[in-house]
């Protein structure tokens, strides 16, 4: 029987598990964490994204991992290529909280979590992919893990506690 | 960015975060009356995720004050304190029996000396580091929260990880130095300059 292990993902990075794998990222503050899954092979990927679009990239090779719509984009690939249907797959998100208010000039970056809630959205309806339940928005940081075996995800905050969605 | 940056580069750096420190310990050692030391400070080039190693892993809770720095030097500064000291160092300027680590994010008066605090150990930073380098530094209304070091930190990376994938980190640490006391209090300044800024941090002490 294979051991139940947690694979850690990282700021811009993916990993995909299958059962009895864990899945997890840790302090999410306007980033996001976008779960992709299918609870029939029992396989579930993770992205920890970190800006909304990938024309900011400044270069020409860029991690697409991330951006929002590259890093969603590549998971999906990323999915398929070990044979999950899209049609099965779902996504559950979290993140994407705005940790400080600044009222001057720059609030544009300060923004930056709910627009990369927003990017994550339209990628994933462009997709076809449904999003079962979701976390996001105000103003405290997350760590997520998600069981695939189950489909359900667990959200850690520092002053609300544990709850699964 | 360029983030081949040489020895003598990343020694500049750490002198500023020498200077900037130094400058705050006086302040926080006369706010508390109490004596106050600094390691040598850290400088590196990091990517995001050794810079969340380096703070200890993303999802630590941690009491911190942010401010960003304005002017002709942009940039984030945060002071950062393990909840248990901040609790202690809030207690030591407002002594409040029934303040303890489990009630600190909902203790407004605590955070609110925790905020002021804060400003005036950053502010001591800045303008040590503006003499420094000749430059005007103004702070940004400081903000205080309590949560997760990474989800925190990663504020003051947004503007960067537009253009590159590496930050440059100084990191400065003060400890109270008590000496009958078991338990001393720690604090960490995190300086994440703004790419644009570095270079002209550099140009401006002759190193380029």
């Amino acid at each position: 029987m294979e051991i139940e292990t947690i694979v850690k993902v990282g700021i811009a990075e993916c990993k995909i598990v299958k059962t009895p794998q864990f899945i997890r990222t840790s302090g999410l503050g306007s980033c996001v964490g976008v779960v992709i899954y299918d609870t029939t092979t029992k396989i579930a990927g993770m992205v920890h994204v970190m800006l909304p679009d990938s024309s900011l990239a400044r270069t020409s090779s860029f991690n697409f991992y991330k951006y929002a719509d590259t890093g969603v984009m590549q998971l999906v690939h990323d999915l398929q290529k070990l044979g999950v249907i899209t049609l099965n797959m779902r996504a559950k998100i979290a993140g994407g909280s705005q940790m400080f208010s600044f009222t001057n000039g720059s609030s544009d970056i300060m923004r930056i979590g709910p627009r990369n809630v927003e990017a994550v959205k339209e990628t994933l309806e462009e997709l076809q992919i449904p999003i079962v339940s979701s976390d996001y928005g105000g103003n405290n940081g997350r760590t997520i893990e998600f069981n695939p075996n189950n489909g359900i995800l667990m959200i850690k905050t520092v002053n609300k506690g544990i709850s699964y969605i | 960015m360029n983030h081949n940056h040489s020895l003598n580069e990343l020694d500049i750096l750490k002198e500023l975060g020498n200077i900037g420190a130094g400058n705050a310990a006086t302040a926080l050692s006369q706010l508390l009356n109490k004596e106050i030391n600094m390691n040598v400070p850290m400088a590196k080039v990091v990517n995001f995720n050794e810079m969340m190693e380096l703070i200890g892993g993303s999802e630590r809770p941690v009491a911190a004050v942010f401010l960003r720095m304005e002017g002709e030097i942009t940039g984030s500064l945060f002071f950062v304190l393990s909840l248990e000291d901040a609790t202690r160092l809030i207690n030591h300027l407002i002594p409040d029996r029934d303040l303890h680590v489990g009630n600190l994010p909902s203790h407004e008066l605590g955070l609110s000396a925790l905020q002021e605090l804060g400003n005036i150990v950053s502010a001591h930073y800045l303008t040590a580091l503006s003499e420094c380098i000749g430059m005007i530094v103004t702070p940004s209304v400081p903000q205080v929260t309590i949560d997760m070091v990474g989800a925190i930190v990663m504020t003051g990376l947004l503007e960067i990880s537009q253009v590159s994938d590496h930050a440059i980190f100084i990191d400065t640490e003060l400890i109270e130095t008590a000496e009958k006391q078991l338990e001393k209090a720690k604090g960490h300044f995190f300086l994440v300059p703004n790419p644009d800024s570095f270079e002209k941090i550099l140009k401006a002490l002759g190193a380029r």
